[in-house]
């Protein structure tokens, strides 16, 4: 096994240097004393999704926390390596996590809007960072995340009633919106679909699609139809090791390493 | 074929140990339901029985007096002053007005008896009723006054056994040598006649079989003990036969004493006391208590029997007539009760009230309030949301853990020790009790807290972290809000819990009489001042039997207490509820 672990990351190309929106150079991630993550390096291209896949147990949502220090709030996890968002260093003690957070959004795998209204849901972000000076400053912010959101035809003459009792791909779309109302840079989705039923879970695809215009989307998925789909860059992760990494297509159409083959092949995972 | 085999298996496996397992769900189910019947049943009874005793301390007969507030009486000096209105003679006034309405009442021993009627410290209460408007001096006023609390107990019925005979005939009064001499036309005597002498002449024949069994011991005893025992039957023997003697006077009238039960007859305007009743069932000898004698009325008249003999109780048979008139007159009323709540505690229990008890309680959970709730709410959330998971963080859980379950006297001892020895603060005073309390509270409210805010979902945090909100506004914006019920709930039980605790108390002298209620102010968290339980702890220890309805009574204001802060903890639970 160790002989396996060992071999190197294979790359399928390189990335334009100045279409890198993330780079990371070998990050390790312990919880305590076992280490979860090992020397992973890859650079993430703007405007785009990039897919995580693996089996469960691999380190993919562990990676993805890392880029918002999501592991900081973790008792005994720990993150050496440089991963640098926009050429600003992540692990940088000195950078405040809430500052990073702000700029990089988080969609969990469950939906989890606040229990307070829709519009409480999504003004939220700007409301403590102080992004809106007035009234219909806000408004306007609400309305233009809920619309990129795709939500704002369904919940336009309702935005006080309660977050918590919109459907379950409804609420995912608010915590999207949510996340786009901070204006952040990068949005980290953490299986974005799995708690979601196979209409819900197209919407919320289309809507990736959407937002890939815009973002730096970065997204944890189980569903390997899912990466092949929405996603432009494949990552491929296994006990604790990015093993390859490269365009969607080729990593499921050409893949070079045994254990990527095995895994879209449907042969363990 | 072997398939269908292993499947039958299965299934008779299962239908065999299916009848047991729906027999073992419904003992289950039917222990369940009979335990809520028990515990609901032992509810009702408890409440019940405190209810049946104290409903009657929310009512009181209230003595409707007119008083004559004489100018030379009530303002002494003759100015006006409230030095001059202090030193009235109020007590005089209230006894006029008494003498007013019996003026047949003479003698000093009789006198005084009038005047037990109500409390003296009634004159008190006059004296600031005229202090509260002196344009009252010089005018005829009518003052409401408790009436004597056993004999409020007597009008409740609560403290004899009476009865009412009918009559029939027609009764005839002629002055006799000592007493009145009263003939009816009718047997109307003879019950009560027969009656009273049966259990004569059978205290009679007891005391002889008594007699009879000392002698037989006496028979079969040592020389020095025969004797004592012979003497013992010999005092049975004669006191038998007194009262025989008493049962079978020569002349025919059986003489009433107050060992026997009281006999009043009873016209329109008077109220005459048998002192004899004659064996032919229709002669009775009387004196008069009520009314004069050339007054006497006779077509209406009746027989009060009061079958509880005068020196067994604590009133007098005079008294019951006066109250009785005083009821005929109109003067005496029931109506609520407010002195229970108007008044602090007194020695009189027509007198004594709850409000010196409930103002106590008020301030000493606002101090135990202001103190416990956001000590222990931040504490929790400190340990909760904030501190590192280590040894010390450990050890100081492990002490809270501990600190719930100390004996509340303990943190009396504390108190006592702490506040009063070192800190010299003044003792019985709601702030200190508040502290004390406080600190008992205090593991309550932080152990509910904690578990509030374990129960709100990580995924909650996680939203508001994920956007960007500091550790800070993640508690104070979402995971607080959503644990408030929850928090609120456990710190309400805790002060209700608080609110009914006396041992504690004790060490810090809250247990006193006390007969000022504290002022609902700022000085009143200084003020020497007693809570609600120990005010139930000394009632219950009073002497007076009035006291035992009036024990009562504050344990269901107590509880009402209880369940209205229950009631809001439930409110506020329902009303901050969020799902998510």
């Amino acid at each position: 096994m160790t002989a396996v672990e060992a071999q190197p990351t294979v790359y399928h190309q390189e990335i334009d240097a100045e279409n890198i929106k993330v780079a990371v150079k070998g990050v390790d991630v312990f919880y305590g004393d076992k280490q979860a993550l090992f020397d992973v390096s890859l650079d993430i291209p703007d405007r785009g999704v990039t897919a995580f896949i693996g089996p469960s147990g691999c380190g993919k949502s562990t990676f993805l926390r890392c880029m918002n220090r999501m592991n900081d709030t973790i008792d005994g996890a720990r993150v050496s390596g440089s991963l640098m968002i926009d050429g600003g260093e992540v692990n940088d003690p000195t950078i405040d996590p809430v500052v990073l957070r702000a700029g990089v959004g988080m969609v969990f795998q469950k939906p989890n809007p606040f229990p307070k209204s829709i519009y409480d849901n999504v003004a939220y972000g700007p409301r403590i960072h102080g992004l809106a000076a007035t009234k219909d400053e806000l408004d306007g912010i609400v309305e233009q995340s809920l619309r990129k959101a795709g939500l704002w035809a369904e919940v336009s003459d309702r935005l006080s009633d309660p977050g918590t009792g919109l459907s379950g791909g409804q609420q995912q779309r608010l915590v999207i919106a949510r996340a786009i109302a901070v204006n952040p840079e990068v949005i980290l989705m953490d299986e974005p679909c799995s708690a979601l039923d196979p209409i819900a879970t197209a919407k919320i695809e289309e809507l990736i699609d959407e937002l890939r215009e815009n973002y730096c989307i970065i997204m944890v998925t189980h569903s390997m139809a899912q990466a092949a789909r929405v996603s432009q860059m494949t990552a491929f992760f296994h006990l604790g090791h990015l093993v390859e990494y490269g365009p969607t297509e080729d990593i499921f159409t050409k893949p070079r390493e045994r254990r990527t083959q095995d895994y879209i092949t449907g042969r363990f995972g | 074929m072997t398939e269908p085999t292993v499947k039958n298996k299965t299934r008779l496996a299962v239908e065999s140990r299916l009848g047991q397992r729906y027999r073992a769900e419904l003992r289950f189910r039917s222990a369940g339901i009979a335990a809520i019947f028990i515990s609901v049943a032992v509810l009702v009874f408890l409440i019940g029985s405190i209810a049946k005793d104290g409903v009657s301390a929310f009512s009181a007969y209230q003595l409707k007096l007119p008083v004559n507030l004489a100018e030379e009486l009530v303002d002494p000096n003759g100015d006006g002053s409230e030095q001059s209105l202090r030193r009235g003679s109020y007590s005089r006034i209230l006894q006029n007005s008494m003498r007013e309405e019996f003026p047949e009442v003479s003698g000093r021993r009789n006198l005084r008896s009038l005047f037990q009627l109500y409390t003296a410290l009634n004159s008190t209460r006059l004296m600031d009723q005229v202090l509260a408007d002196p344009a009252l001096v010089g005018t005829e006023y009518v003052f409401q006054l408790p009436i004597a609390d056993d004999l409020d107990l007597y009008l409740k019925g609560m403290l004899v056994e009476d009865r009412t005979l009918p009559v029939s005939g027609t009764l005839n009064i002629e002055p006799g040598r000592r007493d009145l001499s009263l003939q009816s036309a009718e047997s109307d005597f003879l019950e009560l006649y027969q009656e009273i002498h049966q259990s004569l002449i059978a205290e009679a024949t007891g005391l002889e079989l008594r007699s009879q069994e000392t002698r037989h011991q006496a028979s079969l005893a040592e020389s020095d003990e025969a004797e004592r025992l012979t003497a013992q039957a010999d005092g049975f023997d004669a006191r038998a036969e007194a009262l025989r003697a008493e049962a079978n006077a020569p002349d025919g009238m059986l003489r009433l004493t107050s060992d026997m039960p009281s006999i009043i007859v009873e016209t329109a305007e008077s109220a005459l006391k048998l002192t004899g009743l004659g064996s032919d069932g229709r002669s009775a000898q009387a004196e008069i208590v009520l009314g004069e004698a050339a007054q006497i009325q006779t077509p209406d008249w009746s027989v009060y029997v009061i079958d509880t003999p005068e020196a067994r109780r604590r009133i007098l048979d005079q008294q019951i007539i006066w109250t009785r008139a005083l009821v005929e007159r109109g003067l005496v009323e029931k109506g609520f009760n407010s002195l229970l709540f108007a008044n602090a505690d007194s020695r009189e229990p027509e007198l004594a009230g709850v409000k010196g008890a409930l103002y106590g309680s008020i301030l000493t959970m606002i101090i135990t309030l202001a103190l416990s709730m956001p000590i222990g709410v931040f504490t929790a959330v400190y340990l909760e949301e904030y501190a590192p998971k280590n040894k010390l963080t450990d050890l100081i859980e492990v002490n809270i853990n501990n600190l719930a379950a100390v004996p509340s006297i303990v943190f009396g001892l504390l108190g006592l020790a702490v506040f009063i020895n070192m800190f010299g603060m003044p003792r019985s005073a709601p702030l200190l009790g508040g502290l004390v309390l406080s600190l008992m509270t205090l593991p309550t409210i932080i152990i509910a807290t904690r578990a509030a805010l374990k129960a709100v979902p990580p995924s909650i945090r996680q939203a508001a972290l994920g956007v960007g909100a500091s550790q800070t506004q993640a508690v104070f914006h979402h995971v607080l809000p959503l644990a408030a019920p929850g928090i609120l709930t456990g710190s309400i039980i805790g002060l209700a819990r608080a609110l009914g605790e006396t041992a504690p108390l004790l060490m810090i002298g809250m247990v006193a009489f006390i007969a000022d209620a504290p002022t609902l102010g700022l000085e009143g968290f200084t003020q020497p001042a007693t809570v609600m339980p120990v005010q139930i702890f000394l009632w219950y220890d009073g002497a007076e039997r009035a006291f035992e309805a009036r024990t009562a009574a504050a344990i269901l204001i107590l509880l009402g207490l209880m369940i209205s802060f229950n009631a809001l903890a439930v409110y506020l639970r329902r009303k901050f509820e969020r799902r998510w």
